[in-house]
Parts: structure tokens; sequence; C-alpha cells
């Protein structure tokens, strides 16, 4: 089971208290984009082996959009953060790389 | 306007734990800049209670008030005052973006007593309930619905979801505390 901490109601809260909002910090092209930017920005999404940061959902909570880093492979949770911001904080990928030294990074 | 009337009517169940439905409660949601002082103003005016913090619920003379998200309240009030607080609190609140909505006739109440009420509460809902203390509200769900509860004190806990699923939260409450379905034993 899936544990992610509500960074607004600072609930400890399992996934079926959430709901999964797919990768996070996505560049959003709209109109007057070209269509390969479109088309990517439409469909096409990571799928890592590993460190993945996505949105999520308190949705029988305080219905509030949050970002979770965490591990796809070992469901391990690096922390979870505002909706505010367009890239992961400093202390989400300083927690990463502790865990992982090899990380190739954000992007 | 017509006789107001509770969804259950103040229905009850005794099991391990006894369940009843609190018939009319007043609830007014208050959506706003939470710090505020016309907000707090509001909150002191409607209910006697203290501002919330995260997660808490207070309580003063006329009522509660609970931190239901970042901007968000809820105000449990008696339930033949609710407009006149809704009333006052637009009025006072008129020039800050703010919310307030009478949501008394949207919701049902239940109240849940007995030594394992904890219990009771936890066979229905993710919620970590043996680590609640009175004074904390919790956003969740109970099976598979959207619910909100708090401990009045260690054997009473009371419990809000939408009307249009109160007999729902009434049957699975029932279901949970019947006779028999204790925990550990
Ligand atoms: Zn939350």
């Amino acid at each position: 089971m899936l544990i992610l901490e509500c960074p607004y109601c600072g609930v400890v809260a399992d996934e079926t208290d959430l709901h999964g909002g797919g990768e996070a910090h996505l560049k959003r092209f709209g109109p007057g984009s070209s269509d390969e930017d479109f088309q990517t920005y439409l469909f096409h999404r990571a799928n890592p082996k590993g460190v993945h940061f996505e949105r999520w959902r308190h949705v029988s909570g305080c219905g509030k959009w949050f970002h979770a880093a965490r591990n796809t492979m070992t469901l391990e949770v690096y922390g979870t953060y505002s909706a505010q911001t367009y890239e992961p904080p400093k202390a989400i990928i300083n927690a990463v790389i502790k865990k992982h030294p090899e990380w190739e990074g954000y992007k | 306007m017509s006789n107001a009337v509770s969804a259950l009517q103040g229905a009850s169940f005794d099991g391990y734990c006894k369940v009843e439905e609190a018939g009319l409660v007043g609830m007014i949601t208050l959506r706003g800049d939470l710090s505020s002082a016309g907000v707090a103003k509001a909150v002191k005016a409607a209910t006697g209670a203290a501002m919330p913090g995260q997660g808490e619920i207070t309580e003063g003379a006329k009522g509660r008030a609970g931190w239901m998200s970042p901007d968000e309240l809820l105000l449990i009030v008696d339930h033949a005052k609710a407009a006149d607080f809704v009333a006052a609190a637009s009025k006072s609140l008129a020039k800050e973006h703010a919310l307030v909505v009478n949501v008394s006739d949207a919701r049902a109440v239940y109240r849940v007593t007995g030594d394992a009420v904890r219990e009771v509460l936890a066979k229905l809902s993710p919620a970590d309930t043996a680590a609640m203390v009175p004074g904390q509200i919790r956003r969740t769900r109970i099976a598979q619905i959207p619910a909100a509860f708090y401990l009045t004190d260690e054997k009473t806990a009371e419990l809000i979801c939408f009307r249009s699923v109160a007999q729902y939260a009434f049957d699975i409450l029932k279901d949970a505390a019947m006779s028999g379905g204790e925990v550990g034993v």
C-alpha cells in the first residue's frame, strides 16, 4: 500500500484516500504549438523503473492537488510537496540523491 | 418554509457501540483566507470557538469550527440559527475573498458511542483512529463514501457525510457496530 503525506493537511493518507494524476511537471503545449509538441504533451509520458515525480490529489481529504516523488519499483517515497511549483524543490532532489547517488537527475 | 427534517429522522441502532443519526445539525462551509482577522471574527461570532489549526476542531459556546482544508472551515451550529449566521458572516466578510454557504440540509450527521468507538470507525476508514484524540478532525472516506469525523470524548465520535448517502452511511455504521463484531475477541 502506497502511503503519502498530504503537504496541505499533514495527514498521512494511504492511496485509497488519494487519486493519482500521472506524471508531474509537464509543460503544456496548447494552441499555436507544433503538432509534434502537442502530441508529446498529450500522449507521451515517462514510465521509469525507479525515481518518478507524480501528481496526486487528496480526494477524500482536503481535495487539493500535490506532488510526490517516489520509486516505482520499491514504492519508497522521497517526499511530497506543494503543487505550486514547476519543478521538484531542492530538498526533494537531495532526498533522492542521498538514496541514489547514481541517479541521472530530474529531466 | 416547510418543516425541516433530517435524513433519517433520528434513527438509531444498538450494537457493541450505539449509532444514532444526530437529527438536524446546522452546518456552514466557510472558504477564505484562514489567516485573516475577518474570518477569525466570523468564526467566533457564529460558534464562539477559536480558529482551528491544521487538522483541528475547536469548540465554543455556540458550536464547533473544524479545519477542512487550508482555505476551508466547517462551522457546526444550531440548525435553526445557521441561516442567520450565514447572512451575518456574508455581510462581515463582504470585502474579503470569502464564501459562506449554509450546507445543513446537504449533510447527515451520526453519533457513535461506546468504548470501542475507534474500532467501529477503523473498520470503515483508512484513518489511524487509534492515534486520534478529541480536538482533531479527519476528512477521509468510510467504505465508498467521503466522510469527516472527530471524537468529542474517548467514547463518542461524530461523523458527517452527504445527505444523499445517509442511508448507506447508517447501514455500514450499523454493520461495523453489530454485536458479535467486536475486534480482537
Ligand atoms: Zn490534504
